[in-house]
Formats: structure tokens, C-alpha cells, sequence
């Protein structure tokens, strides 16, 4: 046997695992519907083009402010484009937003959360009073600090809500590599003569990736809060661009008159942080180790 | 290679200050290449410190650890892992929950830039009595007795001369503790390892034993052979009653 079969017979393990907690999560019906929420999420911002029954930035001052009827489907909005297409198209950007910010935000809090947790000492106290100085401001409001600073763009709302949602993560890392620093098996791999940064990848990482994973998919639906709520203050995406929250902002002018302007973009954000709610909360029995062995 | 291990005037204290704890206060004894000595005492005694301080895992230890009469201290980290491995409690807290047993095997194989690992796994693996198709299994898919046959593996790879073994039986059953002892047994006519042996079971003592360390508050009170046993030869009176509390007991069940 060589090193190839070795990973070839570790492919399907993995894969295996996948499916199993698809599986569990098929089980219960809230982590179900929060599975075909974002199943419907991923497909509508793929197929964008095609659902969308118009043009999202086609304005026509003809036929502005029109209830849903049957060649609007959720109405048009002050300039008469089609609300429905803009929801459609606004999906791409709520996937990009949540997407960026969990590809930074997790690695970032589990090497920062890890290492202080595994290391201790002198390195853990100077992370955690960082962690701590984040942790003390509204995140909202240091997002707020940070994108005045950056200039109102989409892309530096992204870069404000990372910066503001590392520090649980890396608090969350840190207590779990606590708990397993004195481990058994890190002493054994200690005995190997593994460099801590061995340990902290191989041993440590492993074991706080269920829980990071869990609380990175209930961040999720705060992700998506703030960066409508940026939306809305007129700090994060900008017009014309479709993004969730500035509809609702544009449209809080009409709401009176207009309910559908602010009713529909604020329903399907509901629905998306509802979603990763729930499967977060579904992820949560699916990942715990003490479950693992029942299945 | 058989090695000898000599520890000299080993002291160690946790904490500072008024709260200090002196949990060795002074402990010497040599342990001859290929013998295997046990380390016995209750709970509390600082047996599993000792193994501790000689595997390094804990550094802060005043006195010296000669090892062939080379320091512990002095020897570079490659050479010590090469040297002596150590065998813990619980197998269910010394393998990592989320690493099949190659990976586990093959880990230690990487660091040290060994070759032939496929070889090494499946020698080492047939070496504890395990089959080879456990290479891919988790430790949550086998058995307590399978899981330390696993972590005597996992000692083994690195092919080292020295095993410390923290109470390797204690946390299992009566009828695998004796395939367990056994097959230390068995490793150590079959390789020559010097081992030294943290146990509170005398029973153990006797069967694996070539001499032994009575051990009273960190303190040794004294180092019998293992021919005392029976007779109760002891002359310290703590170790005279272990001995007798332990034949008694053994005598009734």
C-alpha cells in the first residue's frame, strides 16, 4: 500500500461525515426548513438571470410605486423598477457579504482563539485584552466607526463586519483549547516531539471546529442584520446596487403608501437570518461529539 | 539499545509562595538497562509526577534525570522522543477523538522524517496484536483494551528504549488488563525495553515487576525486589502494611 490508497480510503470518510449530518439534519423540521431556505437562497442567486422577471436597474418613471400585481410581482419602487428582480439580484450580494466575512471571520478567531488557548501566558493575555477592546463596543456602532473611516462601500462594510465579528469566535476557540491543552493526547503528541504549531493545527484545530462552525452559521444571521442595518444607514451598499437593507431604506420614505417596498426585502431578510438560526441550532446536536457515536 | 535511568536528589513544587506545594521533595533511584521497576503508593503520592518530570512533559524539576547517564535535560527534543515514550492511564483520553489510528501512527513518523511508513504501521500494529485493517478505524470504533493496544502502538513507533507507563491497566478490565500486562510483557523480552511502571496494584507488581518503589508523599520509602511480596519483607512500616493490605485483600477475594 502507498501513500495514495491512504488517501484515496480517506476520501470517502469524509464525505461520509458530510452526509451524515445532511442526514441528521433532514431529520428535525426546523433545521430542515432552514436547510431549503438557503438551498432556495444559493439556487436563486445561481439562476439570478433567469428567475429575475426584469431588469433590476431598468427604472421606468411611468409606472412608479405600483402595488403587486401580475406583471409586478412584489410591485415597483419609486422609480418603477421591479422589486421582485432586485430581491432576486439582492441575493447574490447577501451570499457575497456572508460568504467574505465567514472566510475571514473563522480562520481568523480559531488561529487567534487556539494559539492563546493552547500557549497561554504572556500571548494569550495580550489577544484577549485585543479580543476584550473589540468585544466592548456595540458591534454595530464600531462597524459604523469603521466604514465612516473606510468610506460607504459594500466592500468596506464587509471588511467593518469582520473586524467587529472575530472576537467571540476567537473567545469560543480559546475556551475549547483550554479544555483540551492537558489532554492525554496532547501530551502524547507532546512526547512526539510535535512543535506546538503541530499541535495547535492538528490536534487543537480539530477539536474546535464543531463548535466555531456552529456559532460562524448562528453569526450568520447577524452578518446579514448588520450589513442590511449598514444598508439601511446608507453605509454599506450603494444605490443602485439591490442590497436588502438600502431597499428598505429607500423604501421607509413610501412605507405609508407603499407597504410593499419595505414588506418584501424585509420578509426575505427575515427569512435568510431565520434560516441560519436554525440550522445553526440544528448543527449544534449534529456536530456534538457526544452524538457522533450514535450514528 | 538497553538503557539505564538514574534520577538523583528530583524535587519539584507547584505554585509559589505561601501556597507552594513540595509534591517531590527529594527522590533517587536508579533503574538498571532492561529492568522493568515499579512505582507503587496511593493516591497523591507523586508516582505520576516522576514520570512526568523524566518524559519531560513538566520541566520545572530541580536534580538530574540521566538517561545512560546523559542528562534529559541536555538531550535535543528528536533524540528524546527517540528515546523514551510513555504509555498513559485512560485510553479513552489519550487518543485523539477525531484521528483514525493511522493518522495517529503516522504523525510521529512525519516528524521525525521517517520512511517506510506503511511498513512501520503495519509492523508496529501486528507487534500489539492488532489487525492491520484497524489502520482506519477511530478510536470511538474500538474497544477499551483495543484503544490502549493503540496508544502501546503509538509509544512503540518511534522505537524507543524507555516506556514510562502511567497505570497502563487501571481503567481497564480484570480479563484484558492481564492480555494488556501480557503483552508488555511480551514487547519487552521481544525488544528489551527498560520500563518504569506506575501502578497501585501490587498484584501488577508481582507479575511485571523486577524491583519496586514504595512511594509515601513523594517520598521513597523504599525499594524492595519483587520477591518480597509474599514473605512481606518490607522493613519500612508504611510499606510493611501496603504489602499486607494488598496479600490480605488478595487472600479474601
Amino acid at each position: 500500500m502507498s501513500v495514495t490508497t491512504a488517501s484515496r480510503l480517506r476520501m470517502p470518510a469524509s464525505l461520509n461525515a458530510l452526509r451524515n449530518i445532511i442526514v441528521f439534519l433532514m431529520k428535525s423540521p426546523t433545521s430542515l426548513f432552514g436547510l431549503c431556505v438557503l438551498a432556495l437562497l444559493i439556487l436563486v442567486a445561481i439562476f439570478a438571470p433567469l428567475i429575475a422577471t426584469h431588469d433590476p436597474y431598468a427604472q421606468d418613471l411611468a409606472n412608479t410605486l405600483q402595488a403587486p400585481g401580475n406583471t409586478h410581482l412584489f410591485g415597483t419602487d419609486e422609480l418603477g423598477r421591479d422589486i421582485f428582480s432586485r430581491l432576486v439580484w439582492g441575493s447574490r450580494i447577501t451570499l457575497t457579504i456572508i460568504f467574505l466575512v465567514s472566510i475571514v471571520v473563522g480562520p481568523i478567531g480559531l488561529a487567534v482563539g487556539a494559539a492563546s488557548g493552547y500557549l497561554g501566558g504572556r500571548f494569550d493575555t495580550v489577544m484577549m485584552r485585543i479580543t476584550d477592546i473589540f468585544l466592548s463596543f456595540p458591534s454595530l456602532i464600531l462597524s459604523l466607526a469603521f466604514v465612516a473611516a473606510l468610506g460607504p462601500s459594500l466592500n468596506n462594510a464587509i471588511i467593518a463586519i469582520a473586524l467587529t465579528s472575530w472576537p467571540p469566535i476567537a473567545r469560543l476557540a480559546r475556551a475549547e483549547a483550554m479544555t483540551f491543552r492537558n489532554a492525554d493526547y496532547i501530551a502524547a503528541a507532546r512526547l512526539q516531539g510535535a512543535s506546538p504549531l503541530r499541535i495547535i493545527v492538528k490536534s487543537i484545530v480539530p477539536m474546535c471546529l464543531p463548535s466555531v462552525l456552529i456559532r460562524l452559521t448562528l453569526n450568520m444571521a447577524t452578518v446579514i442584520l448588520t450589513a442590511a442595518g449598514l444598508g439601511f444607514l446608507g453605509l454599506g451598499a450603494q444605490p443602485p446596487l439591490p442590497e436588502w437593507g438600502a431597499m428598505i431604506a429607500t423604501g421607509r420614505r413610501y412605507m405609508l403608501d407603499s407597504w410593499w417596498l419595505v414588506t418584501f426585502p424585509g420578509v426575505a431578510i427575515l427569512c435568510v437570518s431565520l434560516a441560519f438560526n436554525l440550522l445553526g441550532d440544528g448543527l449544534r446536536d449534529a456536530l456534538d461529539p457526544k452524538q457522533m457515536n450514535r450514528r | 539499545m538497553t538503557v539505564s535511568v538514574e534520577t538523583r536528589n528530583l524535587s519539584i513544587t507547584f505554585g509559589h509562595g505561601p501556597t507552594a506545594l513540595k509534591v517531590l521533595p527529594d527522590v533517587s533511584f536508579l533503574v538498571e538497562p532492561g529492568e522493568c521497576f515499579g512505582l507503587v503508593g496511593e493516591s497523591g503520592s507523586g508516582k505520576s509526577t516522576i514520570l512526568r518530570c523524566i518524559s519531560m512533559l513538566t520541566d520545572f524539576w530541580k536534580g538530574d534525570v540521566l538517561i545512560n547517564g546523559k542528562s534529559v535535560r541536555d538531550m535535543p527534543l528528536i533524540e528524546r522522543c527517540r528515546t523514551l515514550q510513555m504509555v498513559f492511564q485512560d485510553p479513552y483520553g489519550s487518543l485523539h477523538p477525531r484521528q483514525s489510528v493511522r493518522t495517529v501512527l503516522s504523525e510521529p513518523l512525519r516528524i521525525h522524517k521517517l520512511s517506510d511508513h506503511e511498513d512501520r504501521m503495519q509492523k508496529v500494529l501486528t507487534d500489539v496484536g492488532l489487525p492491520v485493517s484497524f489502520l482506519d478505524r477511530f478510536p470511538h470504533q474500538l474497544s477499551g483494551g483495543q484503544r490502549q493496544r493503540v496508544a502501546i502502538a503509538r509509544a512503540l513507533i518511534l522505537e524507543p528504549s524507555l516506556l514510562l507507563l502511567d497505570e497502563p491497566t487501571s481503567a481497564l478490565d480484570v480479563s484484558v488488563q492481564a492480555e494488556i500486562l501480557n503483552l508488555l510483557q511480551r514487547l519487552r523480552e521481544l525488544h528489551g525495553f527498560t520500563y518504569i511502571m506506575v501502578t497501585h496494584d501490587l498484584a501488577v507488581v508481582d507479575h511485571m515487576c523486577d524491583r519496586f518503589a514504595v512511594m509515601l508523599r513523594g517520598e521513597i520509602t523504599e525499594i524492595l525486589p519483587r520477591e518480597a511480596i509474599p514473605g512481606c519483607e518490607a522493613t519500612h512500616p508504611y510499606s510493611r502494611e501496603l504489602i499486607g493490605a494488598s496479600l490480605e485483600y488478595e487472600g479474601h477475594a
